[in-house]
């Protein structure tokens, strides 16, 4: 049996980002009184403590605020793939989200580099949100 | 005002030797370093009413307990974490004390996490642990990072280095700065597991893990276990050891470095570490520049770099030039650092071996030994929570 990728176990405070991802579309919780957004998923808003928010689709744009190059030792389904390029994007919407970088290379990747987001399936069940430099 | 100022002192320290593939359980291991700090303070275990522990800790206290023959406990507390918690458990030692909730108060660490160390299937037979994750995550945080390929700390932690790099120009020479430091005090150090030279070179050339952090940035995979015996200030005087008097302990928790999101949403500043820092300082009424030496949590080189920011030794982003040219050597540093060779070279006992070795300048038996040591810092890792504590000797 080939190695698979550990698999998201959701819960009623996220199942809504898996499900989003599963339709296609990106969605973060957003505070229904600030309007702040905010990832992880949280049942109140950090800034006012609302506990009244929505899942809203974000841009998927954003810029590489730091990475690393994964090249193991790792997991073994990850193994199979390194080098592999993992960053922390700021999103438009100034919320961070980390993700794989797809297209690009570890020589290509640099701070501040426009990004945008892709999602990627993982399995029947799950999609996940990676990003791909943005323009390509 | 804090109850913890000169009230307890630590009095007895123990190991066992450090290796990698020891083929022995945390619980023997433990057990070994527990007896020996017993001895080290010349107090029988049966003394012993307190116990603080990392909440990590996979050897079953119970089962310890049992083996020390079931001392009669009245203060019994875990810290949270595993490196963040590794100097914690001495902040929480020295209240148990100064509180009077106990007077014979035992804190230990004992680690089989060497990758050859893995040894049937139960959770305290030892190897690395982001190995045993399972196809499905249990973890609500992992989610998040573990489908993407963040599966380890090193991963995480590079992130970290980067960003530190991108606003501050910190270099590879920087952290290798750190790898051949430390490596120069666990060659003076026979408990050290890694104790061949290491040049600048040998640092660049070695291979690749989670850019920016190289091997040699990295902390070693060994097994061990590490002791103490904490008591009074006042009865620490009649034992056997000369006292490392509890200065100052500090905690802090609210920036969490596991995970991201919210930790770059922050300012460097507001991280916990930096935080305690303050607390530890104003606590002692001392800066900086009394500190003869200190040990931060190196789990990478990296943040040893952060963490003397974080505890104020130099400006936010001149870490990188501090320990440049021997700046933390134990003999031509400015500030001495982690004189056991660390985790990078003597240990990763999850700190517990920086407490010992800071407990051994206070009396003046390190290998290493800091020229009229007064006083010596050791800080947690700077993820969070975490925790730092001043040792003094006794005047």
């Amino acid at each position: 049996m080939s190695p698979s990728v550990p698999r998201p176990l959701p819960t009623h405070d996220d199942v809504e980002f898996w499900e989003a991802t599963r339709r296609g579309e990106f969605r973060l919780q957003r505070c229904s009184d600030c309007s702040r957004w905010r990832h992880y998923p949280r049942p109140a808003c950090p800034d006012c403590y609302s506990r009244e928010y929505s899942w809203d689709e974000v841009s998927g744009r954003g810029r590489i605020y730091t990475w690393t190059v994964v090249r193991g030792p790792t997991l073994p389904v990850f193994q199979e793939r390194v080098p592999l390029v993992v960053a922390d994007v700021l999103l438009d919407e100034g919320v961070h989200f980390q993700a794989e970088l797809l297209d690009c290379t570890p020589e290509e990747v640099r701070a501040d580099l426009p990004v945008e987001a892709t999602l990627t399936e993982l399995d029947d069940e799950f999609t996940l949100v990676k990003f791909r430099p943005a323009n390509r | 005002m804090s109850i913890i100022p000169g009230k307890a002192a630590v009095v007895g320290i123990g190991q066992t030797p450090f290796g990698k593939g020891l083929g022995r359980t945390e619980y023997d291991m433990g057990l070994e370093a527990i007896l020996a700090a017993c001895e080290d303070a010349g107090i029988s275990p049966s003394e012993i009413d307190g116990l603080v522990r990392f909440d990590m800790e996979s050897l079953d206290e119970e089962m310890l307990l049992s083996a020390l023959g079931n001392p009669d406990l009245s203060y019994f507390i875990g810290t949270p974490m595993g490196g963040g918690g590794s100097a914690s458990v001495l902040v929480h030692a020295a209240l148990g004390i100064a509180s009077g909730m106990a007077e014979t108060i035992v804190c230990y660490r004992s680690r089989a996490r060497g990758k050859n160390s893995s040894f049937g299937k139960a959770q305290n037979q030892g190897g690395r642990y982001w190995e045993r994750l399972a196809a499905d995550l249990p973890d609500v945080s992992g989610m998040w990072h573990v489908p993407q390929g963040l599966v380890t700390a090193f991963q995480e932690m590079a992130m970290i280095t980067r960003r530190h790099q991108i606003e501050y120009g910190t270099t590879e020479d920087h952290f290798g700065e750190v790898a051949v430091t430390f490596r120069e005090h666990a060659i003076r150090n026979p408990n050290a597991v890694m104790r061949m030279e290491m040049t600048l070179e040998d640092h660049h050339q070695s291979r690749m893990i989670s850019d920016p952090l190289r091997l040699f940035d990295c902390n070693i995979e060994t097994d061990g276990a590490c002791a103490m015996i904490v008591t009074t200030a006042e009865r620490a005087r009649d034992l056997r050891q000369p006292p490392a008097i509890i200065r100052a302990g500090s905690l802090g928790a609210g920036s969490h470095h596991r995970r991201l999101s919210t930790l770059f949403d922050r300012s460097r500043e507001e991280d916990s570490a930096a935080r305690t820092g303050k607390r530890l300082f104003a606590q002692a009424d001392l800066s900086p520049d009394d500190i003869d030496c200190a040990y931060f949590y190196d789990f990478f080189t990296s943040l040893v770099i952060i963490a003397l920011e974080d505890y104020g030794f130099c400006p936010r982003g001149e870490g990188g030039p501090f320990v440049a040219d021997g700046g933390i050597s134990w003999d031509r540093g400015r500030l001495p650092c982690n004189t056991n060779g660390g985790q990078l070279s003597e240990a990763f006992i999850h700190g517990f071996n920086n407490n010992l070795e800071a407990v051994r300048q206070i009396r003046g038996t390190s290998t290493s030994q800091v020229e009229d040591c007064r006083f010596a810092l050791v800080a947690g890792a700077n993820t969070d929570p975490t925790g730092a504590f001043i040792l003094e000797r006794a005047s």
